[in-house]
Parts: structure tokens; sequence; C-alpha cells
């Protein structure tokens, strides 16, 4: 899968796509591939502070519990509800219909840390390369 | 891939995932190469009636009423009446057994094994190497199987086992045993990696009509949680005695003294003071292992060993210690997950029983 150019990336694999001051996190496609069948997820409600890099939510698969760490600082605007009904929806489509929140920013120059997407996925073949030596 | 017991073994296959692959197993089939699990030999050596002796003295169950070509689930035990490892023995002939044992406890068996029947006429050898063993399993697992063997698979019984031709293949174990509560057979084939890979390739091509997929270590562990079969380190360990444990139609104290016994005499006598539940959350959460167990006063009173989500129940399920005053069916206790503490209720066991047919 492809990794939008318009997104930026964290180390601990999520992303996050910053229109005006809103933006929206989710987790990679190599993120859910290394968690597997996604049987859970718990996020914050609306309203909820977030800083960055500090863990905000849980998503669970069969075999492993993960959090999520948030990319950047802000204030929880919305998360996606239908992920309690259909945690699949990760796997199925991390980075669409299965994002996470929406993060009113409180310092966009927290951006300039995150990868993007060519420097990402670069990182990730570097994971892959150790797993599979 | 993931190291398990000095083994390179895939959690998942690319071609199904962990839910895919347990509901294949419950559906359909599914094949799994087992070849981890280690196999230990007893067989007379001198002396008549020497290697069922070794055998008695060192495992809970009662060998002496196994025929030629049955199986049972036993355990090898410290003399505190707790776990060194639980077993599967083969009697294979007249004088001779064969032990199956985990892979993460093979040295530790062995060795235990190798010094605990020194004072018997029996021969005992760690055959780990000389097997590449599979388990087919599912509702289809005879109908996939039944394609590569003459065997005629309708007459092996729950729990026994023959040996006859699989993939050309001379004189293999064919046994109806397995480890994810449905019907199916495990085969013991040459260890070498040509052989192994043939009769592998040719199962997946036999099972092919019925959707088969190849199944890693992580279904094989939702498949037995769901049918509540203990694993050595989480449900049995050696701080665990076999009364705790809910094992005791495995464990025969009349059959006469063996190592462990006088001590589990005497545990019954002086009653439980845990016992495993089967747990099925009310609150929505997953119960993962060694998360802490409360009672609804907020007390500490136990702890999981085996959690997870369920794939084929859908539920939220998990195994957990508790003093037996809270182990009824129904009672409501709380678990501690991530700093919250989430309701779970005692549930009857197994989850996950298979339809008779």
């Amino acid at each position: 899968m492809a990794y939008p150019t318009t997104f930026r990336y964290t180390k601990e694999h999520e992303w996050i796509e910053v229109k005006g001051d809103t933006g929206t996190v989710g987790i990679t496609d190599y993120a859910q591939h290394e968690l597997g069948d996604v049987v859970f997820v718990e996020l914050p409600k609306a309203g909820a502070k977030l800083k960055a890099g500090q863990s905000f939510g849980t998503v669970e698969s069969v075999k492993a519990v993960s959090e999520i760490y948030s990319p950047v600082s802000g204030d929880v605007v919305e998360t996606n509800g239908a992920l309690a009904n259909e945690p699949e929806k990760i796997n199925q489509d991390p980075h669409g219909a299965a994002w996470l929140v929406k993060v009113k920013l409180s310092n966009p120059g927290e951006l300039a840390s995150l990868m993007d997407a060519a420097a990402y996925e670069a990182y990730v073949a570097e994971k892959q390369k150790e797993t599979s030596a | 891939m993931v190291s398990f017991g000095g083994w390179d073994m895939p959690v998942e296959y690319p071609s199904g995932g962990i839910i895919a692959e347990h509901l294949a197993v419950r559906t359909r089939v599914g094949l799994f190469d087992v070849s981890h699990m280690g196999d230990i030999l007893i067989e007379r050596s001198g002396t008549p009636g020497g290697a069922l002796a070794a055998v008695q003295h060192i495992s809970m169950n009662d060998a002496a009423k196994l025929s030629i070509g049955q199986a049972h689930y036993s355990a090898l035990l410290h003399p505190q009446g707790t776990f060194v490892d639980d077993i599967i023995v083969h009697r294979l002939a007249e004088e001779s057994y064969l032990l199956v044992i985990n892979a993460g406890t093979r040295e530790k068996d062995w060795r235990w094994v190798r010094d605990n029947v020194r004072g018997f006429a029996c021969a005992a050898r760690d055959a780990s190497n000389d097997y590449t063993q599979l388990a087919i399993q599912g509702p289809r697992a005879a109908e996939t199987l039944r394609k590569l063997t003459d065997t005629d698979l309708s007459s092996i019984r729950n729990y026994w086992f023959t040996t006859g031709t699989v993939c050309g293949l001379h004189d293999i174990l064919i046994a109806r045993t397995g480890y994810t509560g449905e019907d199916g057979f495990e085969i013991y084939v040459p260890s070498d990696a040509a052989t192994s890979e043939m009769v592998w390739n040719r199962v997946l091509e036999a099972g092919k009509e019925y959707g088969i997929l190849p199944c890693g270590l992580g279904a094989r562990n939702t498949l037995r949680l769901e049918s509540k079969m203990a694993l050595y380190g989480h449900e049995i360990s050696d701080t665990i005695n076999v009364w705790e444990a809910g094992l005791e139609r495995f464990c025969k104290l009349e059959k006469g003294d063996f190592i462990g016994s006088a001590a589990l005499a005497a545990a019954k006598a002086a009653g439980l003071r845990r016992t495993l539940v089967g747990l099925e959350m009310i609150d929505r959460g997953i119960a993962r292992d060694d998360y802490k167990v409360f009672d609804e006063t907020g007390t500490e009173v136990g702890y999981v060993t085996s959690g997870s989500a369920a794939p084929f129940l859908k539920k939220n399920i998990a195994l957990a210690y508790v003093p037996p005053s809270l182990s009824a069916v129904g009672t409501n206790l709380l678990i501690e997950i991530r700093g919250q503490r989430l309701r779970a209720q005692v549930v009857p066991t197994p989850f996950y029983k298979r339809p008779k047919k």
C-alpha cells in the first residue's frame, strides 16, 4: 500500500493529515499489518487534551495490545465512533475510513519533526529488513 | 516469525491471519506444523514390565489402561504435585510408549524423564528430531487426509492411533488427537526437509476444495483457549497443582504411587485454595495474561492465565485462578485492564464444544 504524500508520519507508526488547524490521526498500513486482526479500539472522548508523543488510546489485535501515540499536541474534536463496532476497518482501510481522532493543533510547529512519506517508507523498509534478517 | 522454544514459528500465515485461520479450523480444516513438539520414547530393556512401570512412575494418568494403539492426556509432576509438563502418552507396542511433550520444556522434560526412569528396566530416548509432526484439524480433516492414505480413518477413534501409508510413506503414525477442540489428526512423518515439505504441500492440495488454511501459533492458542485446554506456563506450571488446574480426571491416585501422588493426596485432604475458572467480559475490554482479578468489594482475588478475543464465539474470554468461593457460574468479578476495573462473569467451560455429529 502506498503511503499518502499529504500525510506526516511518526516512528511509532501513526499518521496525521493536517487541513487548516485540524489534523486527522490514524495508524499506518505497516502498523495494522504488524498487529494482525484488530478486534478492539479504545479512544479518548472529544475534548480530551493530547500531548505530542504521549499515549492517547489503544488498538488491540487478537495477539497484541498496542498503545497509540499522538503525533501532535492539541484538543480532540472528534473520534471515529464507527471503530467500536467495526475495529476490523483498521485492517481494511487504515489510511482512510479507519482514522482514529481529529485534533485541533495547539502547536503546528511540531509537524516539522515528523517524517514525510518518502522518509517513512525508507524507515519501514529498514524495519522489514531487520525482522526478516 | 517468533522464536518459540528455539524454533522460528509463524504466529500467522500471510494467506490467513489469526481470525481466518481460527475460523477455518472451526468450520472447515486447518494445517499446523507442530514439529516443535518433543517426543520421548520409553521401551522395555531387560525384565518384562519395565517400560510400563517407568511410565506409571513418571506420569499421573493410568498407563496400564492403555491398549496398544491408544493414547491419553497425562502430565509429568514434581514431588509437590505441580507440573513439569503436560504430555500425551501413546502406547505403540506391548512395551513401547511415546510421550509427546512441549517445545519450551523439551530439555527440562528430557532430563527429568531420563533421571527418573533410571531405576526401571527400560530404555528412554529423546526422539524429537526423528519426526515432523503435522496436525490436520477441523470438521473436514478426515476428508482431507483420506485422499492421502489407504488407512481407514473412520476406524480410528478419538485418542487412538494407527500406522499406515501417507503420501506414499510407509509406517506413518496417524493419531486422532489435537489441540483445537475439533476433530482431527496428528501425523508423524520423517523429519528431513524434503519429505516434510512434500507432505505439507500435499495436505494443502488435498484440503484445497474444503478451503484449508495453514495455521500458526496465534490460532493454535485461541483455538485451545476456546476449548479450555491447558498451556504450560499459563494454566499449568511448577507452582500450580493438578487439583487447582481442574485436571483430576487425568490423574489416577488409585493406580498406586507415582511422583507427586503423596503431595496430591495431602493437597486433596487439605482442600483447594484456588481453582481455574472461565470468564467472559461483560464490559468492553480484553483480559490478557497476568491481569489482576478482583471481587466486587475491590479485593484482589486472583489473576488471568490466558485471555483473548475469541474469534469463533465473538466474545472476550479468559481463564483465571480465583478462590473456590468465587468460582460458581454467574459470579461477578472485576479485571483490571490498564488501570480500570471492568466487569466479567464466571461462565461454564469449555467456552466452545464442538457440535456432536
